[in-house]
């Protein structure tokens, strides 16, 4: 038997495709999937039916039209449409950038799925929660560390609400100073999150956009202009989704302090910084971490996550209650400043998304100090390669600090493959799926022309890196002599092109089955 | 620099030194040392961050680990009553296969190209929670059912453009904290008074309350307290006259036996899927959805993400996308797009939907009924004991009731510590939040408790309020 070439560069892939119902679409009547545990005859005997007892006004008087399918079909159902999810642990996932896909250790999901963990009411006891208390307030420890911030809450079960935690705590503090009523506006740059706007916006701020400076830094001279005795605060991503760090943040971090002002760092870009500079030293008041993404806990498929939100020993009386502490003892949650008149109260029911804490200790634990400043340094070698090589690609560019390096990503742009060809990044993106590949554009607006954002992370090997590149270069080389292939990708997916146009149209819009049936034609 | 203690992590590839010098030469660089170039010294760490040493093997770590979590007590070997929020419901094993399935496990922001089977799973979700509450929008799931019903009231006040919610007074403290701190400063919130007999809404105070000023009436059935609300129907009519909007909480758990609260006049609903075959994971399995018509005008104030299905330009396939996109901040508009969206909870939400497309209608009947009969005999039995009334008030209770142990002469937190020494997790105290009820405490009682367990509890308390 002659063995298998494994010269070429590009995969041969094809995703499985299932050709898979619509839930609904499988119902066949009276099957079902599991049954309930039923009332003793003893408990019928003493109380009936128990659902006569319904007033007439509450009472279902139709089912509800959920599907009625046997066990084996929805299983088989749900595994066949998580066969055709590209997840991260079957795809070398460096296309999405700003939010870190890095590998998840299996041993760390098999601890969080444990029943030590999972069979927790959040209303225990203390004294029956010891374990995950530990861990919790552990974590926390560590999270001061790594940031050099003095207490962490684990409230924020995301990183958008973290921002809106942090700027919730802005507003208390401002309001505890008697000066919530002047200070009424939140400076940003366009290249951090859009949560870094849209959450103080909806707390009341006015957002101040800066724009870059030709090198691709927030432009210092209109940041100065900006920041007034009417700053509340600087709400900043360092580096930016461009990947260029601001080598100049702390004379901001000053400057807003000057002014009275407090300034809040976006950490979803922390994991080319982990253990080489912190928030503390670069002068923020409060920070947050991705559990989800620099402390390698599952994204699934956005969430449940964890914002883990660091603050000054100053604006500690402001978080979220409870806060954990440890009296020698015992571990305990401390409710204490929620006596404080301008505590924030609550962000989050109960006390966040503990089994996300758990796989980010885990995570720490398996590393160390110095595995932790390893994440950082190869997430950032191979990204300042896969910049090298890519850049070294003719259609591709990245604007701004032209020879130097960059963090933890990159955003790119394909202007001069657009130019040239007519092909734009979003068809790249589908093009790439055609083999195996993920490939995220950026967030909108697209400041950068045809943009993408790739972030290798620490977790490819050169191979992977190699591959992806040469993956891209295939899809440029067609660009040039056969566009029409990326124009109509993709076309070893489970679905074609989708025609988006009647998304925005209330008449066509069909967000479920039901409203899909009346919509559509036969 | 290699990491001390290790050849190579089994984490990074390319910790590998040989790759690592390839790699560098690649770029023009030395060592690991010349990265960072960017960032200045002066913020540089100049000795390294201060953790524990880390485990030099997997095994090592497990065994940590689950050193710690043998701590807790957890409600499998002890016997839980506790609900408030989070409830212990039986998890059906395909919930858990298929939740944990690496490719949805991993997954993020795909397109539906390569995230298809997360497109349709999530749209299917959608579509199963609009069957339960009878409406015909449901979004991506958000953090929780505070962070829902917030948003909730907050898509009420942008479509009637008033600033004042009413809410009732008998809701869980900690939701309304989350609730105030996400609505000030624009919104502000109302308490209603309720019943002191039935502890339903009390509708005379919420006339009283209504005027032009109201987006919205804000109410839960079940109640916080347990209740199921009779006067839905009559709330949403209060709501409507005053030209606001009716929002109604909901347990989705109860939903197979009581009317969806879009039968009774509501515009907007919330809740929390954790009911719906999720862990109760010590309060991380929370989950919030709202729902609410077709309607243009309540479609575009959704902050959250809404997956609607769509052809593709082949005839005969379904293909998926956002709808309305540029309604959300990771449109084009940033800080005017609503509220803002990110990382929420869409596993939980594919979860929920597997354990209703396994539940179904009968399964979720069979659900409320045994749920019903439990919780009632709980309250006949538990009534039985001197001192104890088994239900504080005389509504009907769906799973959660206030048990009143003030003619005991005992205090909740004693008679509570007394019932972990004997296995059993006693229900929440509520003299904190509701000192006007004295020492009662919520009670939760579900498809998992059997007529053993509830006779224990009696014995249990029996024991307590005599010691």
């Amino acid at each position: 038997m002659k063995r298998v070439n494994r010269n070429y560069k590009v995969r041969n892939f094809h995703q499985a495709k299932w050709d898979e119902p619509i839930i609904f679409e499988l119902s066949k009547r009276g099957e079902r999937g599991v049954l309930v545990p039923q009332a003793e005859d003893e408990i019928v005997d003493l109380v009936g039916d128990g659902v006569s007892k319904i007033p007439a006004s509450m009472v279902r008087k139709e089912a509800p039209k959920l599907p009625e399918i046997s066990q084996p079909r929805v299983l088989r159902h749900y595994m066949r449409l998580s066969q055709m999810t590209l997840g991260a642990d079957v795809n070398i996932e460096i296309g999405q950038g700003t939010c870190t896909v890095k590998y998840s250790p299996k041993v760390n999901e098999q601890l969080a799925r444990m029943p030590e963990m999972t069979e927790l009411h959040p209303l225990q006891h203390e004294s029956t929660v010891q374990g995950i208390l530990e861990i919790m307030y552990k974590t926390d420890l560590y999270m001061r560390e790594i940031s050099g911030m003095d207490r962490f809450t684990f409230q924020p079960s995301g990183g958008s609400q973290a921002i809106m935690t942090m700027a919730s705590v802005v507003r208390a503090y401002h309001k505890a100073n008697r000066e919530a009523d002047k200070r009424d506006e939140i400076i940003t740059t366009i290249y951090s999150h859009p949560s870094d706007a849209a959450a103080p916006a909806l707390m009341g701020y006015k957002i101040i956009y800066i724009h870059p400076d030709k090198d691709g830094y927030p432009d210092f001279e209109a940041f100065k202009a900006a920041v007034s005795e009417k700053t509340a605060a600087f709400i900043v991503a360092n580096p930016e989704d461009t990947g260029v760090y601001n080598k100049r943040i702390k004379e901001f971090t000053d400057l807003v302090h000057e002014k009275g002002g407090l300034c809040c760092y976006d950490q979803a870009n922390a994991n080319g910084l982990l253990g080489v500079t912190r928030a503390k030293e670069a002068g923020f008041d409060m920070c947050f971490f991705n559990l989800h993404k620099t402390f390698s806990t599952p994204h699934g498929c956005g969430g449940p996550a964890t914002g883990a939100m660091g603050v000054i020993k100053e604006l500690e009386k402001f978080l979220p209650a409870p806060l954990i502490d440890f009296d020698g003892e015992n571990y305990f949650l401390n409710y204490e400043i929620a006596n404080s008149p301008y505590a924030v109260g609550k962000v989050r029911l109960f006390n966040g998304v503990a089994p996300v804490v758990l796989k980010a200790y885990a995570w720490i634990m398996s590393l160390g100090a110095q595995g932790l400043y390893e994440v950082a340094k190869v997430a950032v070698l191979n990204n300042n390669y896969l910049f090298k090589k890519l850049m070294a690609i003719d259609c591709v560019d990245a604007p701004y600090t032209r020879g130097k390096q960059r963090v933890e990503q990159v955003r790119y742009t394909l202007e001069k493959l657009t130019k040239d060809t007519g092909i734009k990044t979003e068809d790249i993106q589908r093009r790439m799926m055609d083999f195996g590949m993920h490939y995220w554009t950026s967030h909108h607006p697209y400041y950068v022309p045809e943009p993408a954002t790739l972030e290798p992370t620490e977790t490819p090997s050169k191979e992977d890196i190699d591959e992806y590149i040469a993956t891209l270069e295939h899809i440029f080389k067609e660009a040039y002599e056969n566009p029409e292939i990326i124009k109509t990708a993709p076309h070893n997916s489970v679905c074609h092109r989708v025609d988006e146009s009647g998304m925005d149209d209330p008449k066509q819009w069909a967000i479920t089955w039901r409203s899909y049936l009346k919509k559509s034609t036969t | 620099m290699a990491i001390k203690g290790y050849k190579s992590h089994p984490y990074i590839p390319n910790s590998v030194l040989e790759v690592q010098k390839e790699m560098l030469k690649e770029i023009g660089l030395n060592s690991l040392e010349e990265l960072h170039a960017e960032i200045p010294d002066e913020i540089k760490l100049k000795e390294g961050i201060n953790l524990p040493k880390p485990f030099q093997s997997e095994y090592e770590l497990k065994r940590h680990v689950e050193g710690i979590l043998s701590k807790n007590k957890t409600c499998k070997e002890n016997l839980n009553f506790l609900g408030a929020g989070c409830f212990q419901h039986y998890v059906p094993a395909l919930c858990d296969e298929i939740n944990s399935r690496g490719e949805f496990l991993t997954a993020y922001g795909g397109e539906p190209y390569n995230d298809f089977g997360r497109f349709q799973a999530l749209f299917e979700y959608q579509s199963l929670v609009a069957e339960l509450v009878d409406m015909d929008v449901v979004n991506v799931p958000t953090m929780d059912g505070a962070q829902a019903a917030a948003t909730a009231v907050r898509m009420a006040a942008r479509i009637t453009q008033r600033d004042e919610v009413l809410v009732p007074k008998a809701m869980d403290y900690e939701k309304f904290l989350i609730m105030k701190n996400y609505c000030a400063p624009d919104l502000t919130l109302i308490q209603v008074a309720y019943n002191k007999e039935n502890g339903q809404l009390d509708l005379e105070d919420l006339r009283k309350k209504v005027s032009e000023k109201t987006a919205a009436i804000f109410f839960e059935n079940p109640s916080f307290l347990g209740f199921i609300e009779e006067n839905g129907q009559e709330i949403s009519n209060i709501a409507h006259d005053a030209g606001a909007l009716s929002v109604v909480g909901v347990d989705p758990s109860s939903l197979g036996v009581l009317a969806p609260p879009s039968q009774y006049g509501a515009d907007i609903i919330s809740g929390d899927l954790q009911p719906l075959g999720i862990h109760m994971n010590y309060g991380g399995g929370q989950s919030g959805f709202i729902a609410t018509r077709d309607e243009e005008k309540f479609v575009m104030e959704f902050p959250s993400r809404l997956f609607g299905i769509a052809p593709t330009c082949v005839e005969g396939e379904y293909g998926f996308g956002d709808v309305a996109y540029d309604r959300t901040s990771f449109g084009h508009h940033r800080h005017e797009g609503k509220e803002y969206v990110g990382t929420q909870t869409a596993l939980w939400g594919i979860t929920a939907g597997v354990y209703l497309a396994t539940m179904g209608p009968k399964g979720m009947y069979e659900l409320g009924k045994t749920i019903m009969q439990k919780s009632q005999y709980a309250v006949k039995r538990l009534s039985e004991i001197k001192g104890v009334k088994g239900s504080l008030f005389t509504g009907v209770n769906f799973k959660e009731f206030v048990v009143d142990f003030n003619e005991t002469g005992k205090r909740v937190k004693e008679i509570n510590r007394l019932l972990i020494e004997k296995g059993i997790f006693g229900g929440k105290d509520l003299s904190k939040d509701f000192p006007e009820l004295g020492e009662s405490a919520l009670y939760c009682v579900t498809e998992v408790h059997t007529k053993e367990d509830i006779d224990k509890l009696v014995v249990a308390i029996q024991e307590c309020v005599k010691a």
